[in-house]
Protein backbone atom coordinates (compact mmCIF):
# COMPACT_ATOMS: atom_id res chain seq x y z
CA UNK A 1 0.00 0.00 0.00
CA UNK A 2 1.61 3.24 -1.06
CA UNK A 3 0.23 6.21 0.98
CA UNK A 4 1.40 9.72 -0.25
CA UNK A 5 2.75 11.29 2.59
CA UNK A 6 2.37 14.90 1.21
CA UNK A 7 -1.22 15.87 1.93
CA UNK A 8 -0.16 14.17 5.60
CA UNK A 9 2.39 16.62 6.40
CA UNK A 10 0.69 20.02 4.85
CA UNK A 11 -1.74 18.93 7.43
CA UNK A 12 0.35 18.58 10.00
CA UNK A 13 2.25 21.65 9.73
CA UNK A 14 -1.29 23.66 10.76
CA UNK A 15 -0.96 21.35 14.29
CA UNK A 16 2.51 21.97 15.66
CA UNK A 17 1.23 20.90 18.98
CA UNK A 18 -1.04 18.37 18.02
CA UNK A 19 -4.87 17.73 17.75
CA UNK A 20 -4.85 15.88 21.33
CA UNK A 21 -4.77 18.60 23.98
CA UNK A 22 -7.51 20.67 21.74
CA UNK A 23 -10.03 17.68 21.62
CA UNK A 24 -9.32 16.68 25.02
CA UNK A 25 -9.98 20.27 26.40
CA UNK A 26 -13.02 20.31 23.87
CA UNK A 27 -14.13 17.31 25.62
CA UNK A 28 -14.09 18.72 29.30
CA UNK A 29 -15.67 22.03 28.25
CA UNK A 30 -18.64 20.50 26.20
CA UNK A 31 -18.80 18.11 29.74
CA UNK A 32 -19.03 21.16 32.22
CA UNK A 33 -21.95 22.61 30.01
CA UNK A 34 -23.50 19.33 29.63
CA UNK A 35 -23.80 18.89 33.05
CA UNK A 36 -25.28 22.03 34.10
CA UNK A 37 -27.42 21.59 31.37
CA UNK A 38 -28.62 17.97 32.20
CA UNK A 39 -29.34 18.90 35.57
CA UNK A 40 -30.55 22.19 35.44
CA UNK A 41 -31.71 23.33 32.23
CA UNK A 42 -29.52 26.13 31.55
CA UNK A 43 -27.29 27.22 28.96
CA UNK A 44 -24.47 28.41 30.71
CA UNK A 45 -22.56 30.97 28.81
CA UNK A 46 -19.40 32.71 30.28
CA UNK A 47 -20.04 36.21 29.15
CA UNK A 48 -23.67 36.75 31.29
CA UNK A 49 -21.62 36.93 34.49
CA UNK A 50 -19.94 40.07 33.17
CA UNK A 51 -23.52 41.89 33.26
CA UNK A 52 -24.66 40.10 35.95
CA UNK A 53 -21.86 41.35 38.27
CA UNK A 54 -21.96 44.89 37.70
CA UNK A 55 -25.89 44.38 39.19
CA UNK A 56 -24.49 43.98 42.74
CA UNK A 57 -23.28 47.92 41.85
CA UNK A 58 -25.24 49.27 39.69
CA UNK A 59 -28.92 50.38 39.52
CA UNK A 60 -28.45 50.35 35.29
CA UNK A 61 -31.87 48.53 34.20
CA UNK A 62 -29.78 46.68 31.98
CA UNK A 63 -28.01 44.82 34.56
CA UNK A 64 -31.01 44.37 37.01
CA UNK A 65 -32.63 41.95 34.56
CA UNK A 66 -29.65 39.30 35.60
CA UNK A 67 -30.57 39.82 39.72
CA UNK A 68 -31.77 36.55 39.64
CA UNK A 69 -28.49 34.81 37.87
CA UNK A 70 -26.22 36.36 39.23
CA UNK A 71 -25.18 33.98 42.48
CA UNK A 72 -24.92 31.60 40.29
CA UNK A 73 -22.85 32.89 37.18
CA UNK A 74 -20.58 33.95 40.53
CA UNK A 75 -20.11 30.67 41.50
CA UNK A 76 -19.47 29.29 37.78
CA UNK A 77 -16.73 32.06 37.16
CA UNK A 78 -14.90 31.34 40.49
CA UNK A 79 -15.53 27.16 39.86
CA UNK A 80 -13.96 27.95 35.78
CA UNK A 81 -10.93 30.11 37.72
CA UNK A 82 -10.80 26.78 40.04
CA UNK A 83 -10.59 24.17 37.70
CA UNK A 84 -8.00 26.31 35.63
CA UNK A 85 -6.14 26.14 38.48
CA UNK A 86 -6.22 22.31 39.25
CA UNK A 87 -5.06 21.91 35.78
CA UNK A 88 -2.16 23.74 36.21
CA UNK A 89 -1.66 22.50 39.41
CA UNK A 90 -1.45 18.88 38.13
CA UNK A 91 -0.88 18.32 34.61
CA UNK A 92 0.00 22.23 33.90
CA UNK A 93 2.83 24.23 35.21
CA UNK A 94 2.05 25.16 38.63
CA UNK A 95 0.87 28.52 38.29
CA UNK A 96 3.43 29.82 36.32
CA UNK A 97 2.56 30.73 33.00
CA UNK A 98 2.21 34.38 32.52
CA UNK A 99 1.12 35.79 28.94
CA UNK A 100 3.95 37.69 26.84
CA UNK A 101 1.21 39.09 24.60
CA UNK A 102 1.22 43.50 25.24
CA UNK A 103 -1.16 44.91 27.83
CA UNK A 104 -2.42 47.37 25.79
CA UNK A 105 -3.95 45.15 23.37
CA UNK A 106 -5.97 42.99 26.43
CA UNK A 107 -6.86 45.93 28.04
CA UNK A 108 -8.62 47.34 24.75
CA UNK A 109 -9.34 43.60 23.23
CA UNK A 110 -11.06 43.10 26.50
CA UNK A 111 -13.44 46.45 26.07
CA UNK A 112 -14.33 45.58 22.60
CA UNK A 113 -14.85 41.90 24.21
CA UNK A 114 -17.00 43.15 26.97
CA UNK A 115 -18.75 45.20 24.33
CA UNK A 116 -19.05 43.20 21.09
CA UNK A 117 -20.31 39.77 23.71
CA UNK A 118 -23.41 41.82 25.24
CA UNK A 119 -24.82 43.30 21.92
CA UNK A 120 -24.15 40.26 19.98
CA UNK A 121 -25.85 38.17 22.60
CA UNK A 122 -22.82 35.78 23.30
CA UNK A 123 -19.41 34.71 23.32
CA UNK A 124 -17.59 31.92 22.38
CA UNK A 125 -18.88 29.65 24.65
CA UNK A 126 -22.49 31.15 24.77
CA UNK A 127 -22.55 30.83 21.31
CA UNK A 128 -19.99 28.61 20.43
CA UNK A 129 -20.21 26.10 22.40
CA UNK A 130 -24.44 25.97 23.78
CA UNK A 131 -25.62 27.94 20.96
CA UNK A 132 -23.91 25.47 18.31
CA UNK A 133 -24.67 22.62 20.16
CA UNK A 134 -28.81 23.92 19.80
CA UNK A 135 -27.83 24.37 16.31
CA UNK A 136 -28.78 27.47 16.59
CA UNK A 137 -29.01 29.74 13.38
CA UNK A 138 -28.28 32.72 15.38
CA UNK A 139 -25.37 31.00 16.52
CA UNK A 140 -23.78 29.55 14.13
CA UNK A 141 -23.87 33.24 12.42
CA UNK A 142 -22.82 34.84 15.44
CA UNK A 143 -19.67 32.09 15.48
CA UNK A 144 -18.69 32.82 12.00
CA UNK A 145 -18.96 36.15 12.15
CA UNK A 146 -16.92 36.72 15.13
CA UNK A 147 -14.33 34.18 13.62
CA UNK A 148 -13.79 35.84 10.18
CA UNK A 149 -13.23 39.24 12.13
CA UNK A 150 -10.84 38.28 14.75
CA UNK A 151 -8.91 36.42 11.81
CA UNK A 152 -9.21 39.49 9.98
CA UNK A 153 -7.64 41.87 13.00
CA UNK A 154 -5.24 39.26 14.40
CA UNK A 155 -3.67 39.30 10.72
CA UNK A 156 -3.50 42.80 10.73
CA UNK A 157 -2.31 43.33 13.39
CA UNK A 158 1.16 40.88 12.73
CA UNK A 159 1.40 42.06 9.54
CA UNK A 160 2.15 45.49 10.80
CA UNK A 161 4.48 43.37 13.14
CA UNK A 162 2.91 44.32 16.62
CA UNK A 163 4.28 40.82 18.49
CA UNK A 164 3.22 39.52 20.43
CA UNK B 1 -37.11 30.05 37.53
CA UNK B 2 -37.55 31.79 41.19
CA UNK B 3 -34.71 31.35 43.28
CA UNK B 4 -36.80 29.42 45.19
CA UNK B 5 -37.38 26.72 43.50
CA UNK B 6 -34.04 25.69 43.24
CA UNK B 7 -32.77 22.47 44.58
CA UNK B 8 -30.07 22.04 47.08
CA UNK B 9 -27.96 20.43 44.67
CA UNK B 10 -28.42 23.34 42.50
CA UNK B 11 -25.21 25.47 43.60
CA UNK B 12 -22.53 22.07 44.13
CA UNK B 13 -24.17 20.97 40.13
CA UNK B 14 -22.97 24.02 38.59
CA UNK B 15 -19.77 24.11 40.44
CA UNK B 16 -18.98 20.84 39.26
CA UNK B 17 -20.05 22.17 35.71
CA UNK B 18 -17.71 25.32 36.02
CA UNK B 19 -14.02 23.16 37.43
CA UNK B 20 -14.70 20.81 34.35
CA UNK B 21 -15.35 23.84 31.89
CA UNK B 22 -12.23 25.42 33.47
CA UNK B 23 -10.39 22.58 33.06
CA UNK B 24 -10.82 21.86 29.86
CA UNK B 25 -9.96 25.83 29.17
CA UNK B 26 -6.77 25.23 31.16
CA UNK B 27 -5.87 21.70 29.06
CA UNK B 28 -6.68 23.16 25.80
CA UNK B 29 -4.53 25.81 26.22
CA UNK B 30 -7.34 28.58 25.48
CA UNK B 31 -6.36 30.66 28.70
CA UNK B 32 -3.10 31.43 26.66
CA UNK B 33 -3.95 34.16 24.81
CA UNK B 34 -0.87 33.42 22.34
CA UNK B 35 -2.17 30.06 21.39
CA UNK B 36 -5.64 31.77 20.41
CA UNK B 37 -3.50 34.07 18.13
CA UNK B 38 -1.79 31.85 16.63
CA UNK B 39 -4.68 29.93 15.68
CA UNK B 40 -6.56 33.32 14.39
CA UNK B 41 -3.30 33.86 12.27
CA UNK B 42 -2.95 29.89 11.45
CA UNK B 43 -0.55 28.73 12.77
CA UNK B 44 -2.14 26.36 14.89
CA UNK B 45 -5.35 25.71 13.59
CA UNK B 46 -6.20 23.18 17.15
CA UNK B 47 -8.45 25.06 18.54
CA UNK B 48 -11.04 24.14 16.03
CA UNK B 49 -10.88 21.34 17.90
CA UNK B 50 -12.12 22.98 21.54
CA UNK B 51 -14.75 24.51 20.03
CA UNK B 52 -16.27 22.16 17.54
CA UNK B 53 -15.32 19.14 20.22
CA UNK B 54 -17.29 20.98 22.99
CA UNK B 55 -19.93 21.73 20.93
CA UNK B 56 -20.79 18.15 19.73
CA UNK B 57 -20.84 17.25 23.05
CA UNK B 58 -23.21 19.76 24.05
CA UNK B 59 -24.92 18.86 20.93
CA UNK B 60 -25.82 15.15 22.63
CA UNK B 61 -27.17 16.79 25.84
CA UNK B 62 -29.21 19.13 24.05
CA UNK B 63 -30.43 16.15 21.47
CA UNK B 64 -30.54 13.45 24.19
CA UNK B 65 -32.03 15.59 27.62
CA UNK B 66 -35.18 16.32 26.35
CA UNK B 67 -35.51 12.24 24.66
CA UNK B 68 -34.36 10.78 28.32
CA UNK B 69 -35.36 13.19 30.68
CA UNK B 70 -38.60 14.43 31.69
CA UNK B 71 -37.22 17.62 32.83
CA UNK B 72 -33.98 18.57 35.27
CA UNK B 73 -33.98 17.23 38.16
CA UNK B 74 -32.80 20.75 40.19
CA UNK B 75 -35.02 23.25 38.62
CA UNK B 76 -38.66 23.69 37.36
CA UNK B 77 -36.75 24.52 33.82
CA UNK B 78 -38.00 22.77 30.81
CA UNK B 79 -35.55 21.17 28.41
CA UNK B 80 -34.97 23.84 25.51
CA UNK B 81 -31.97 24.16 23.11
CA UNK B 82 -30.19 27.87 23.36
CA UNK B 83 -32.16 29.72 20.58
CA UNK B 84 -31.71 33.52 20.49
CA UNK B 85 -33.61 35.42 17.60
CA UNK B 86 -31.57 36.91 15.25
CA UNK B 87 -30.96 40.81 14.26
CA UNK B 88 -28.57 43.03 13.41
CA UNK B 89 -27.20 43.28 17.06
CA UNK B 90 -25.80 39.24 16.35
CA UNK B 91 -24.05 40.74 13.55
CA UNK B 92 -22.75 44.25 15.02
CA UNK B 93 -22.08 42.87 18.59
CA UNK B 94 -20.13 40.16 16.88
CA UNK B 95 -18.18 42.35 14.75
CA UNK B 96 -17.18 44.49 17.61
CA UNK B 97 -16.23 41.36 19.98
CA UNK B 98 -14.25 39.70 16.76
CA UNK B 99 -12.01 42.80 16.92
CA UNK B 100 -11.29 42.16 20.63
CA UNK B 101 -10.93 38.79 20.27
CA UNK B 102 -8.53 39.23 17.29
CA UNK B 103 -6.61 41.97 18.81
CA UNK B 104 -6.57 40.39 22.29
CA UNK B 105 -6.70 36.54 21.78
CA UNK B 106 -9.21 36.60 24.60
CA UNK B 107 -12.69 35.63 25.22
CA UNK B 108 -14.80 35.84 28.76
CA UNK B 109 -14.47 32.21 29.52
CA UNK B 110 -10.80 31.62 28.86
CA UNK B 111 -10.06 34.91 30.80
CA UNK B 112 -11.27 33.43 33.71
CA UNK B 113 -9.41 30.73 32.82
CA UNK B 114 -6.15 32.28 32.46
CA UNK B 115 -7.00 33.64 35.41
CA UNK B 116 -6.53 30.37 37.16
CA UNK B 117 -3.21 28.83 35.63
CA UNK B 118 -1.92 32.01 37.15
CA UNK B 119 -1.96 34.76 34.60
CA UNK B 120 -2.06 37.83 36.53
CA UNK B 121 -1.75 40.29 33.67
CA UNK B 122 -5.06 39.01 32.35
CA UNK B 123 -6.51 41.20 34.61
CA UNK B 124 -6.24 44.41 32.47
CA UNK B 125 -8.35 42.09 29.95
CA UNK B 126 -11.22 41.27 32.80
CA UNK B 127 -11.37 45.11 33.81
CA UNK B 128 -11.15 45.72 30.24
CA UNK B 129 -14.45 43.37 29.88
CA UNK B 130 -16.29 44.90 32.81
CA UNK B 131 -15.58 48.30 31.59
CA UNK B 132 -17.13 47.71 27.89
CA UNK B 133 -19.77 45.63 29.86
CA UNK B 134 -20.85 48.59 31.61
CA UNK B 135 -20.38 51.10 28.85
CA UNK B 136 -22.71 49.45 26.50
CA UNK B 137 -25.00 48.67 29.75
CA UNK B 138 -25.18 52.66 30.36
CA UNK B 139 -25.78 53.12 26.15
CA UNK B 140 -28.55 50.07 26.65
CA UNK B 141 -30.45 51.10 29.30
CA UNK B 142 -31.38 54.26 28.16
CA UNK B 143 -33.04 52.77 24.88
CA UNK B 144 -34.71 50.17 27.50
CA UNK B 145 -36.04 53.11 29.06
CA UNK B 146 -38.30 54.13 25.46
CA UNK B 147 -38.36 50.39 23.94
CA UNK B 148 -38.86 47.89 26.62
CA UNK B 149 -37.16 44.63 25.01
CA UNK B 150 -36.85 41.35 26.26
CA UNK B 151 -33.91 40.47 28.16
CA UNK B 152 -31.60 37.77 27.11
CA UNK B 153 -29.39 35.74 28.75
CA UNK B 154 -26.59 32.62 28.20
Amino acid sequence: MVIDPLPLQVFAEYFPNGIGRYAIGGLFVGLGASIIYLGTGISAGASTFLESTLSYVSGQSRFQQYVSSRDWRVVFTASIIAGAAIYSFTLGDGFQYSTDVQVWRLFVGGILVGVGTRIGKGCTSGHGICGVGSASRTSLIGVATFLLVAIGVAQLVAAMGVTP
Amino acid sequence: MTDADRHPLFMPLIAVGGLLFGFGLGYSHMARPEVVLDFLQFEDIGLLFVMFGGALVSGMAYFLAPKLLDRPALTNRTFERRLKSFDNHVLGGGAVFGVGWGLSGICPGAAYASLGVGNLTILWAIAGMFIGTYAQGLWRSRDDASDASAPGAD
